[in-house]
């Protein structure tokens, strides 16, 4: 592809603007479609998997619970209460070796916070110990976390969430200021010592809307002086290990009531839920890409047609051509860089209106672009050029210049 | 300008024929025309419609390929060439006028008149130049930037036939060169080709017009598919007839 033939070839397309305009936009929309949707699918996989990867990659979480269809009649359902007994047993390495940390928490129902007036009814507040911080990986965006000592001292502190400090205070306020003051949660009095760095939305809820508070505090709070522990998060020794952990984590139950049946706790692993939507992603996006590769054929298919077109159309141009010299193979390169050309500003165009759509939130995903999906787009965009336009520029490169000379 | 005469005449053709279709429907379009064209000549190929003209036209012009036959031009056996050879021959050894102009549309008169040094892999400065020169020749040195539909017939044919002479070819051949165009123009065209002439280009015209083959020194006539009389109206050294009186 030389110089000159990109100039004839740019004259060709510049000669039926609407034409061409047309066949570019086939290709526009091909692979704008590809990249904004491959965008959005690696998007939403990103979301979920940052969803997931919230609650602890390496993490377990043990519910007790009547699970499945078996709680009629007068057949009630093992359902078991997992208390603090059952926290040191998950805790000890001789039972569980694949353990590595062991979270109690405990539910508050429905507990408002109130300061100065302002009060704010945090989605979940939940008593717990300081490893929860650990093993949820939740950083302090000021004050401190409370300490073993704060659950072993009943200390009326709590750690709260940005959304709550926020509701509080007003939206714009400096929620430092809000660390040391007094929040009355239900009726007690608790002292702010640390506020959570944002989290944001994890697509269900606002993991900012949280608060949280040594495990004996919150007894005290709402539940009375029992042993009872809502959930417990078990943290793996390793990823590898969570497989094994959460068959530790069972039989430890099991042990310890006996008589429970498979749905008297649930014992779910994240690890495993992770790779469930990683690949359910990943098909996600790969039949998003291939819905977009069909449009890309099809504006191909466009290209091919209108260069057919062009061929038949210019068969009188052709034969003048060949009067005057040209060969086989400048004819051939003239059309097929007519089509490549289509295609590559088509394709460039596709790219710039791909990016540009990616930069949108697209039904609640925000796009992440593919460096890849742009090559692979923009190539193949060629591509599908050179493949469409060999056809019709073969025909008009083989025309007897006779032949083409006498079409009218 | 003395015309350069070179013992090697510009066309050989030896008992060519020319058949289309197969059978019981063949046509002999041509039948067996031999014919010596020297360097400087300037003939008129005359006939009727059938007679075969435009048939020797296209093998004359390497755009179609004989029967049987041969056919040397300036030395070189056409017959025996390939299709890139061929294009080669149509670009750099002979110039195109065709009855219906056959530019390029939408494309100006010096690209137009570009485009067969651009097939030879000119640069584009240097065949700029050269085609400047060659509008110049036939009169249009004001139209180089006009379209094909901004120029009435008569300029439109100039450009092609500066299309023609610009790469410097053994010959013009010129199909019905005035068929499409009124009398001031006719006259203005047939003037340009006795000038080239002049100049020493060979040049063929197929007509049908008596009035077109008064210009040629040599005017060939044929009839379904045979040269039918051959004569000689002025020396192959010198001015064609229609220029004799008039002073250079």
């Amino acid at each position: 592809m030389n110089l000159e033939s990109v100039r004839i070839a740019l004259g060709g397309i510049r000669a039926n603007k609407l034409r061409s305009t047309l066949t570019m936009l086939g290709i526009l929309i091909g692979v704008g479609a590809v990249i904004v949707l491959v965008a959005v699918g690696s998007g939403s996989a990103a979301a979920s998997r940052q969803r997931l990867e919230a609650l602890g990659s390496n993490t377990l979480t043990v519910t007790a619970g009547g699970f499945g269809l078996g709680n009629r009649g007068g057949t009630q359902s093992r359902r078991i209460v997992i208390d603090d007994d059952d926290v040191a047993s998950l805790g000890d390495p001789a039972l569980a070796p694949s353990i590595a940390k062991v979270v109690p928490l405990v539910n508050g129902q429905s507990v408002t916070a109130s300061y100065n007036g302002a009060s704010a009814t945090p989605q979940q507040v939940q008593g717990t110990t300081p490893a929860l911080f650990d093993v949820r990986n939740l950083r302090l965006a000021g004050g401190a976390a409370f300490t073993d000592a704060d659950v072993d001292a009943r200390s009326k502190v709590a750690v709260i969430g940005l959304t709550v400090a926020k509701n509080l205070l007003g939206e714009t306020a400096d929620v430092s200021q809000l660390l040391g003051q007094t929040v009355r949660f239900a009726n007690s009095n608790l002292t702010v010592i640390g506020i959570l760095k944002a989290r944001g939305s994890n697509g269900v809820q606002d993991q900012d809307n949280v608060a949280f508070v040594p495990i004996t505090t919150m007894r005290d709070l709402v539940s009375g002086n029992s042993k009872r522990v809502d959930q417990v998060v078990i943290q793996a020794t390793g990823r590898a290990a969570t497989a094994t952990a959460q068959l530790e984590a069972t039989a430890v139950l099991q042990g310890n009531h006996p008589g429970s049946r498979s749905n008297s706790f649930l014992v779910l692993n994240q690890a495993s839920l992770l790779e469930t939507q990683d690949a359910n992603n990943q098909t996600f996006t790969v039949l998003l890409g291939a819905v977009a590769a069909i449009s890309l054929l099809v504006g191909g298919i466009g290209v091919m047609n209108i260069m057919l077109v062009t061929v038949t159309e210019r068969t009188r141009e052709i034969g003048i051509r060949k009067a005057i010299g040209a060969r086989r193979s400048d004819i051939l390169g003239q059309f097929l860089t007519e089509a490549v050309l289509l295609t590559m500003l088509g394709g460039l165009l596709g790219v710039g209106a791909g990016l540009l759509g990616s930069r949108f939130t697209i039904v609640g995903v925000s796009p992440v672009v593919e460096p890849f999906s742009v090559f692979l787009a923009f190539g193949v965009a060629v591509v599908v050029g050179l493949f469409f336009g060999i056809y019709p520029a073969n025909r008009a490169a083989q025309l007897r210049p006779i032949d083409a000379l006498r079409y009218e | 300008m003395p015309p350069v005469v070179s013992t090697r005449p510009v066309i050989v053709v030896r008992d060519v024929t020319k058949v289309y279709g197969m059978g019981d429907v063949e046509v002999r379009a041509l039948d067996g025309v031999s014919l010596v064209i020297e360097r400087g000549d300037h003939v008129a190929i005359m006939g009727a419609s059938g007679s075969g003209k435009s048939t020797l036209m296209n093998i004359l012009g390497a755009l179609d390929a004989p029967t049987t036959g041969r056919y040397v031009l300036d030395g070189e056996d056409v017959g025996t060439l390939g299709d890139a050879a061929l294009a080669d021959i149509r670009n750099r050894r002979i110039g195109f006028v065709f009855q219906s102009f056959n530019l390029i549309p939408r494309t100006t008169a010096l690209a137009n008149v570009e485009l067969p040094l651009a097939y030879a892999g000119m640069k584009r400065a240097r065949r700029r130049e050269r085609a400047r020169t060659a509008l110049a020749a036939v009169g249009l040195a004001d139209r180089l930037d006009h379209l094909p539909n901004e120029l009435s017939g008569g300029q439109q044919q100039r450009v092609a036939i500066a299309r023609a002479i610009v790469t410097n070819p053994s010959m013009i051949l010129a199909d019905e060169p005035t068929g499409a165009l009124d009398s001031r123009s006719t006259a203005e065209v047939l003037t340009i080709f006795d000038r080239l002439n002049v100049q020493g280009r060979t040049i063929i015209v197929i007509t049908h017009e008596e009035e077109v083959a008064r210009h040629a020194k040599r005017v060939v006539r044929l009839r379904d598919g045979r040269i039918v009389s051959d004569e000689r109206q002025a020396p192959v050294e010198g001015r064609p007839p229609l220029l004799m009186e008039v002073p250079a």
